[in-house]
């Protein structure tokens, strides 16, 4: 799933291993989700939201709505 | 398996289990060698060496339940699901051709080392298609 993880996390000047810390999980999850190669369940998703103190939808992009704009 | 908590108490439960299964493994093969297990313990003393391997699936069910990170997790079940797919596999294959005598009959334990074996395929594949874990 596509998602501006990398650009928030960029915004606040922390490595991977630092989000990873934040989150309590390990920094090879946080690399899985910021290429798209593992979407986090809800309870993580929210953790990263909450976070973030940002909207779910506003890290990462529906992937029905990317769809439909690409139509 | 990454290094999380849990995957230490998994490694600490394994060794344990390992080293219990020597200790069972041992005496029994010497026992039955030199004919000193008495008719009414033979089951028995046949059967302790498998009880750590099936105790090294639970402490492997245990890491599953206490692993706090889903990536981790999800990993691991694609090795476990690796590992399952390919013993089954050869087992069955491995059946129908000693069945039809085309291939020489093997002792059921080896099913255990393919199974392990299988796992370390689930690591590489794991490692090719998203570039993590370990084998």
């Amino acid at each position: 799933m596509e998602n501006r993880l990398r650009v928030l996390r960029a915004t606040r000047n922390w490595s991977q291993q630092d989000l990873a810390e934040r989150l309590e999980v390990s920094r090879q999850s946080v690399n899985a989700i910021e290429t798209g190669k593992y979407d986090p369940s809800l309870p993580l998703a929210f953790r990263i939201a909450e976070l973030f103190e940002a909207p779910i939808e506003e890290i990462f992009v529906s992937p029905s709505r990317r769809s439909s704009k690409a139509i | 398996m990454l290094r999380t908590p849990a995957s230490k108490r998994y490694n600490i439960r394994t060794i344990w289990l390992s080293l219990l299964y020597c200790a069972f493994l041992l005496p029994a093969v010497y026992g039955f060698k030199h004919q000193l297990v008495p008719h009414p313990l033979k089951y028995l003393v046949a059967v302790l060496p498998a009880l750590p391997i099936i105790g090294i699936f639970a402490a492997l069910g245990r890491y599953l339940i206490e692993e706090q990170d889903e990536y981790v997790r999800m990993l691991m079940v694609r090795q476990i699901l690796w590992a399952s797919a390919f013993t089954l596999s050869i087992a069955t294959t491995w059946g129908f051709l000693d069945n039809f005598g085309l291939v020489g009959h093997v002792d059921g334990y080896w099913i255990i080392v393919l199974w392990y074996f299988g796992l370390a395929i689930g690591g590489i594949y794991n490692k090719l298609t998203l570039g993590a874990g370990r084998c």
